[in-house]
């Protein structure tokens, strides 16, 4: 190890509850009869359709391309026929839907045609990051952001560091660690990828010391590769959330992503295990992304374990696969017991964003009412962002969003630490998580309101151009009708002197 | 004595000159409460305050013509905001201007729409797009909902529906009174 581990502020050690998903390997989940997609399953702008109602499609080819920028491309994720564009319920805390495309699938899972780079270091690091996006890959982790904007180091910035977050603090999610277990190999295709397109120095792996297996894993099949020098594994404390991009970024560095910075701009990088794997499979195997493993867990699922899954595959049909007590239309909650968000509907579909899907917790306690805060002080020592959060709250719950933002509302991570440590039991996160979403709405209205001004003025100084001219071509009709006046009148004199001076003439002869 | 007035008058001089000079040197261009004024009003520009739009509303303000309660779209938040930077005791919103509505969008009905162009002249933030005997449609991320262009409309072809929200502009609720329904509901 070169660097001795620093800390990162508060956080909490949590029972783990791993074991129960980790004693199987990862299974594939049975191949679903209705697929239905997303468009928007990453940060960024939504796909667009490419495709119509009633085409058949192929495995692995893409249905929708990237819009904008910030964006990547949809997949297909077996064959089968277009059966619908449209809305549909979709996995998102608001229980609203979005445009989805919908697939019924043939059954036959027949690929499209891949193409393969045998060797990478032919590409520029350029058309490895098209590639990567045509692919449609975005972050594992759980935010989706897309992952070739995270690989372009771009031209102010270099890249030190390339940290993969093997860390998986968050108890009962085991995705990542069940993929290090059995699929190192791809794991470090990815990173060897991602260090050639960032020109990275080095590559730091970090995992949680609750993951033995893992590790060894990742260091026979690093031990293999003599090239990669400049890679390690570095073993962190278990500690809740050590998973948090800032918070592993201080355990294995040391240094602290100042606010309203990204790790880039101390020249760090952080992906998940699970993209690595994804952009490995993408660059050597021409694989777009359209699976990912997921873990099932709970005190309710009887067969809990990881899972392959296709996106698109309903929810429902992988806990059926996994046989749970839960009834029909029953909440769960996508993602971990702490950060995770509740979910009802039988009809949600997996997405690229979906580590977990977990059925009843253990130990949970019994909704209670919420009491005072009595300002304890308990949240503060356990915040991994050293935030206030009891004062986050009270400005929260006073509306008074000015406030909050002066005590870095926005470096809150939503971690729950808080929630969990809380005498008074008092739903902080979910303040928080209003607070913030109130802010960014009324930041929307500013600026539409800011574009209506515009445009109201806009107006205005159109119609008084359109006034003046009008006004203008007024005076100028007016003008040339004087002239035109003036000019007969004069013509007229002129005929009449005319006239007279021939009278005149004719009198004289 | 002579001595202290010449130095009373030579100071007063000076002191004048530098007012004088920061005056023209640091001149305000127009009023810059009105513009404050302005920032805080919905921009929608639909004249229920009974004047020709935001602005001339935000004028009236800082001459302290009118009662700041006069904006419906803005609603309570806009009068507090108002009342905290003017100063003054927030009041309720004037009935006599309307009432507070949910954000409101237009949307032509286009299988009606005569190509007419009255509501084209109406709308004060050029949100709908048309030519004479042409059909015509709203942009939807312009659109105030200000309602100006309803009354114009000779087939009564335009409608206001309630914008809904989507994943993307989707609030959390508000905790307490997440917490106040279930005290409420049990």
């Amino acid at each position: 190890m070169s660097a001795p581990l620093s800390d990162f502020p508060g956080g909490l050690k949590l029972p783990g509850h791993k074991k129960r998903s980790t004693q199987g390997p990862i299974r594939k989940t049975p191949l679903s009869k209705q697929l239905v997609l997303p468009l928007q399953q990453h940060i960024g702008a939504a796909a667009v359709p490419i495709v119509d109602v009633g085409e058949k499609v192929l495995k692995g080819q893409r249905i929708a391309r990237a819009e904008g920028h910030v964006s990547v491309c949809l997949h297909a994720p077996s064959s089968g026929v277009i059966t619908a564009i449209g809305d549909h319920a979709i996995p998102h805390p608001s229980g609203l839907s979005a445009p989805c495309i919908t697939i019924e699938t043939d059954g036959e899972d027949q690929w499209v045609e891949r193409q393969q780079i045998a060797d990478f270091r032919q590409h520029s690091a350029h058309e490895l990051r098209q590639i990567i996006r045509d692919a449609g890959i975005v972050g594992l982790g759980g935010a989706g952001f897309p992952s070739f904007i995270k690989l372009n180091p771009g031209v102010h910035h270099t890249v030190e560091t390339l940290l993969i977050n093997g860390a998986e603090c968050e108890p009962y999610i085991t995705c990542d660690d069940m993929l290090m277990r059995e699929r190192a190999e791809g794991i470090l295709d990815g990173v060897e990828i991602m260090l050639f397109a960032l020109r990275a120095a080095r590559c730091i792996l970090a995992i949680e010391d609750n993951k033995p297996e893992a590790i060894a894993a990742m260091r026979f099949a690093l031990s293999a590769r003599t090239h990669l020098t400049q890679t390690e594994i570095v073993v962190v404390p278990t500690r809740y959330p050590t998973g948090g991009e800032k918070q592993l970024i201080q355990v294995v560095t040391g240094k602290q992503v100042p606010t309203n910075k990204l790790p880039i701009d101390i020249g760090i990088v952080c992906h998940n295990p699970g993209t690595a794997y994804a952009v490995g499979r993408a660059i050597l195997h021409g694989e777009p992304l359209i699976s990912r493993v997921v873990t099932v867990t709970g005190t309710d699922v009887t067969h809990a374990g990881n899972f392959e899954t296709l996106f698109g595959t309903p929810i429902k049909d992988l806990l059926e696969f996994c046989e749970t007590r839960r009834q029909p239309d029953e909440p769960f909650i996508q993602g971990g017991p702490m950060m995770g968000y509740s979910l009802a509907g039988d009809d949600l579909p997996i997405t690229k964003t979906a580590n977990c899907i977990l059925v009843g917790v253990d130990d949970v306690a019994p909704p209670a009412q919420p009491l005072p805060c009595i300002r304890c002080g308990d949240c503060a020592d356990v915040c991994p962002a050293s935030l206030l959060p009891q004062q986050l709250y009270w400005y929260s719950r006073a509306k008074d969003f000015d406030q909050t933002r002066d005590y870095n509302l926005f470096d809150c991570i939503e971690c729950g630490c808080c929630d969990y440590v809380c005498p008074s039991k008092i739903p902080l996160v979910s303040y928080f998580r209003f607070a913030k979403t109130e802010i960014m709405n009324q930041e929307r209205e500013r600026h539409k309101s800011d574009l209506a001004r515009e445009r109201h003025e806009s107006r205005l100084a159109r119609l008084e151009r359109e006034q003046q001219e009008k006004e203008e071509r007024q005076r100028q009709r007016k003008a040339a009708l004087a002239a035109s006046k003036a000019a007969k009148a004069k013509e007229e004199e002129s005929t009449k002197t005319s006239e007279s001076a021939d009278s005149v003439t004719e009198e004289k002869a | 004595m002579l001595t202290a007035i010449i130095a009373i008058t030579l100071l007063a001089l000076i002191l004048g000159l530098v007012l004088g000079f920061a005056s023209i040197r640091f001149k305000v261009e127009g009023d810059p409460i009105v513009d404050q004024i302005d920032k805080i009003l919905p921009q929608t520009q639909c004249g229920q305050c009974s004047f020709a739009g935001c602005r001339p509303y935000a004028e009236a303000i800082a001459a302290g013509e009118v009662d700041i309660n006069r904006c419906p779209p803005g609603g309570e938040t806009t009068i507090q905001a108002l009342a905290d930077l003017l100063d003054v005791e927030p009041k309720p919103l004037d009935e006599e201007c309307g009432v507070e509505k949910p954000k409101m969008l237009a949307v032509i009905d286009e299988d009606r729409c005569i190509g007419c162009t009255l509501c084209i002249q109406a709308c004060p933030v050029d949100a709908i797009l048309g030519a004479a005997k042409h059909m015509h449609t709203v942009i939807a991320d312009e659109c105030t909902g200000c309602e100006l262009c309803v009354e114009p409309c000779p087939v009564d072809c335009i409608d206001m529906v309630e914008t809904q929200p989507n994943p993307h502009t989707w609030r959390w609720p508000d905790p307490s009174h997440v917490d106040l329904q279930r005290r409420t509901g049990s």
